[in-house]
């Protein structure tokens, strides 16, 4: 007979090694208490319910896109025509959208993010920094279709009229800023993305950065380094989760839906120049989800939705681990959500 | 390695130091909270000298005020004055940069860089471009690992991380790190209680060692440390600096009874 | 070996060159984050602006109509308000649920396997969950649901409450939990009755932030709620919602529609940065 257990709060695991008899209600609840034993088998449901949410919810995906898979194969990587009228389905449009107006979004948001969050952790005084802080995660909570909006109205006419024939008259000769000028295009497309992921990569660089320690700060001056040279020891210490924060940013772009689809112009080409409409993976499911009328053209739409799960599955994974390394056990609140 | 200067000589042996540094009437203040009252004291040179009182008695506090990395905290306040080589440090005009590289400091725990052993020792000289070539670069980060006798033991592995020595060997790789910008006085935060007891012996070793071409001043918990190693000794209390003397008559015979209390374990 | 004096002199040019650089930095990320925050006014100033000018009361109950016949977004915001409520009905549940589970019950490969997958479900972009929830639910009923949508934000909804949840359980001192159980309560009386009270403020102040996030998603909303033209209060009907009605003037070529819009934007907005900035406001921690 073993003993009854101590009444302490400890984890299910140590009892289970440890206990010589195999009792359910003992495996269950270590107090042997039979409203532990439910409580335990009610929260473990949800659980469970939620892990089998997730597995249908990939299962659905990848089963409905069995069709396309079955008739394109790898060929639909490769693929650069979309025509749903004679059942031609190629996701290299959408696959080169996606990249380069996330590329964009990266190259403007990473030193504007890098900037905010030095600034706010190491050198703005404690009062300011709190407002400037809160402000900043504000753009976060904007929607989408906010974005979007504004970018219709405002942003796209803004760089027609004031910023894309400067491009073009200075770097025209470059082939990514040739052609017809709209306003609507990559260009705007990477922008918008970068207002919407700088909120994110600010904050968990910040993060990263307040969990250095004050002493590298302290060597570092004690050793007759000015403020900026200190800060780059701090940035030093930092990297990785500095790259977490960028990849995860990335994997924002690459999911965004609205904004995008709203400022790209939604037109499946490849070319060089960023002022030319293009379309992104999540853009055209978008936009013709509701108009697939045959089958095989609504499983390639979701074969490419397939496609944006294991990408952002993969990228986001990535920068979890990135993160973790560097944040591991401080508070890493809430902020991938 | 630097020449002993011959009045330097000439002084110990007479038994009167050089003033290196000279704190007057110092009053420091966290906020609104009084720390430090009224401190005056005389730092000989080319001496130890050593800072001992309860925990919470302001030493270490007042050994920050000596190389102004008190600034770095939000609402403190300093009033009086600190003069190292004739010159008010708390001057309006002081270039505070120079003078942490001037003096340096050596911290309670050690806080290498997550850089090589190399690196480490050489991040003083890159930022203060103290060095015209590699070649001088490489000879002054391997003097500065010899002054910390730690040359022997990494002299194979420069250019691995530093992260993966002993907590003793940081130490040493943080002194060396201090040493290589070629500070006049060192300053050293309780440099050996994070060590066991051989690494600790080996940092004492080096202090004794080093005095011959630095002033240092250690802030320590450990009586008996103070005094194996230092030549004066100051003793601090509730902010104030209760006596300072040599460490032989601090130990033997001291002035005042509240320091003899507290060498004599009542208190503390 | 150095006299005094010597104290403040170092190699001057190399000196100039580092204080420069310092003041440089300095101002280049002040700079950044101003004009991040100059987004932040422009964006929102805009929408104020534009928004006010087309608001009026009626806009807010009537719904929509033709060109030029005026109309609203009454039906809209009734929807977004449905879709929210459906959505907090299977969602909380879960996530609270969830997270108690892994807070309490947190150690071994099941947990672990739980926290990996809820973490997850919140980098999968919102439009996936809307083609999942499409494939299982709008196929088989063959139309458009208040209940597909609001299924698609609960998905949306449950990771982000499961996470806040367990954080705010596990910052409950573990003194509380051992005072409890000292006296003999059980594991489940001590949670309810001690540990869950204690952590109600953080938890619903998750959970009114996964509100507020979930009421600005549109792209999961476009093929399982898609959208209506009227009232709608049945399950098993399209409905309206304020993202949705956006995104469609937004897109369409009418000037009046356009305006629209912005004044269904700046509702919405309204919303949600009463949540946010009440959330913030009570849970002022640091940063």
């Amino acid at each position: 007979m073993v003993n009854p257990q101590p009444s302490l709060p400890s984890p299910a695991s140590a009892y289970g090694a440890r206990a010589r008899v195999w009792n359910w209600r003992r495996t269950l609840a270590p107090t042997g208490n039979r409203g532990d034993a439910l409580f335990r088998i009610l929260l473990f449901l949800f659980a469970l319910i939620l892990l089998l949410i997730v597995a249908t919810m990939i299962v659905a995906i990848a089963a409905n896109s069995r069709l396309s898979i079955d008739k394109f194969g790898m060929a639909f990587l490769t693929g650069r025509a979309w025509n749903p009228v004679t059942g031609q389905f190629g996701a290299l449009p959408f696959i080169y959208g996606t990249i380069v107006s996330s590329l964009i979004a990266l190259l403007i948001a990473v030193p504007l993010s890098l900037g905010v969050a030095v600034f706010l952790v190491e050198q703005a005084p404690r009062s300011l920094a709190r407002p400037i802080a809160f402000l900043v995660e504000l753009l976060a909570a904007i929607p989408s279709v906010v974005y979007g909006l504004w970018g219709i109205f405002v942003l796209a006419p803004f760089l027609r009229v004031h910023v894309e024939p400067l491009l073009a008259r200075w770097l025209g000769w470059l082939p990514f800023f040739q052609g017809p000028i709209t306003g609507i295009g990559l260009l705007t497309g990477g922008i918008i993305l970068a207002i919407m992921i700088t909120p994110i990569i600010s904050a968990v660089v910040r993060d990263v950065l307040s969990a250095v320690p004050v002493s590298q700060r302290e060597a570092a001056l004690a050793l007759g380094a000015t403020k900026w040279e200190t800060t780059r020891v701090v940035l030093a210490n930092a990297a990785s989760g500095i790259a977490g924060a960028i990849i995860l940013g990335l994997g924002r772009a690459i999911g965004e839906t609205m904004a995008v689809t709203m400022v790209i112009g939604n037109r499946p080409q490849i070319s060089a120049s960023l002022f030319e409409p293009s379309y992104t993976i999540a853009s055209v499911i978008a936009n013709e989800f509701t108009e697939a009328t045959d089958n095989l053209y609504l499983s390639a739409l979701i074969e490419i939705g397939l496609i944006l799960f294991l990408v952002t599955f993969m990228v986001n994974g990535a920068a979890k681990l990135l993160v973790w390394s560097v944040t591991r056990g401080t508070s890493g609140t809430a902020r991938a959500a | 390695m630097p020449e002993e200067s011959t009045t330097g000589q000439a002084a110990q042996r007479a038994g009167i130091s050089a003033e290196k540094a000279s704190v007057r009437d110092l009053n420091f203040f966290y906020g609104n909270t009084q720390a430090l009252h009224h401190v005056s004291l005389a730092i000989p040179e080319r001496q130890v000298m050593a800072f001992i009182g309860p925990s919470g008695c302001g030493k270490s506090t007042f050994l920050r005020t000596l190389n102004r990395m008190n600034d770095t905290i939000p609402g403190t306040r300093v009033e009086g004055q600190v003069w190292i080589d004739g010159q008010d440090i708390y001057a309006p005009d002081m270039d505070v940069v120079n003078l942490r590289r001037r003096v340096g400091m050596v911290f309670q725990k050690s806080n290498p860089f997550p850089k090589s052993i190399f690196d480490n020792v050489a991040y003083g000289l890159h930022i203060n471009r103290l060095t015209k070539s590699k070649a001088e670069l490489q000879e002054r980060v391997e003097r500065a690992l010899m002054d910390a006798a730690l040359w022997p033991e990494v002299k194979d592995r420069l250019k691995s991380s530093a992260l993966g020595l002993s907590g003793g060997q940081q130490q040493r790789l943080c002194i060396a790190r201090a040493l290589a910008v070629q500070p006049e006085v060192i300053l050293m935060d309780e440099p050996a209680s994070a060590l066991d007891p051989m690494a600790t012996q080996k940092i004492e070793e080096l202090i004794v060692e080093l005095k011959r071409q630095y002033t240092i001043v250690i802030v320590t918990h450990n009586m008996q440390q103070a005094a194996r190693v230092s030549d004066q000794t100051a003793f601090f209390w509730l902010g104030k600096l209760v006596e300072v003397n040599s460490t032989e008559k601090i130990f033997t015979a001291p002035d005042q009874k509240l320091t003899e209390d507290y060498i004599t374990g009542r208190f503390g | 070996m150095m006299k005094s004096g010597d104290m403040m002199k170092a190699s001057a040019p190399r000196k100039n060159f580092r204080l420069t650089t310092n003041t440089i930095m300095t101002t280049l990320t002040a700079a950044c984050a101003f004009f991040v925050v100059s987004i932040l006014v422009l964006i929102l100033g805009y929408i104020a602006w534009q928004g006010i000018a087309a608001i009026n009361l009626r806009f807010l109950f009537d719904t929509p109509k033709p060109v030029g016949e005026g109309g609203g977004i009454g039906n809209a915001i009734t929807g977004t308000l449905l879709l929210l409520l459906i959505a907090s009905v299977i969602g909380m549940p879960f996530g609270i649920a969830t997270g108690i589970y892994l807070a309490e019950f947190g150690e071994g490969r099941f947990a672990t396997l739980v926290r990996f997958v809820a973490d997850t479900l919140t980098g999968v972009p919102s439009i996936v969950v809307g083609v999942f929830v499409y494939t299982l639910i709008v196929l088989p009923m063959k139309q458009f649901s208040t209940l597909a949508g609001g299924l698609a934000l609960a998905l949306i909804m449950i990771p982000i409450v499961t996470r806040t949840t367990e954080e705010m359980i596990r910052l409950v001192p573990t003194s509380l939990r051992e005072g409890a159980l000292a006296l003999g309560a059980p594991q489940c009386r001590v949670t309810l009755g001690v540990v869950l009270p204690a952590a109600a403020s953080g938890i619903a102040t998750g959970a009114m932030l996964a509100i507020a996030r979930v009421s600005g998603e549109t792209a999961p909303l476009l093929f399982t709620a898609f959208g209506s033209r009227f009232f709608n209060w049945r399950l098993d009907q399209p409905i309206a919602s304020l993202t949705v009605q956006i995104y469609n003037y937004a897109i369409s070529p009418y000037d009046e529609w356009h305006a629209q819009a912005w004044a269904a934007t700046l509702v919405l907005m309204t919303l949600i940065l009463l949540i946010n900035i009440t959330v913030r406001f009570f849970t002022r921690r640091k940063f």
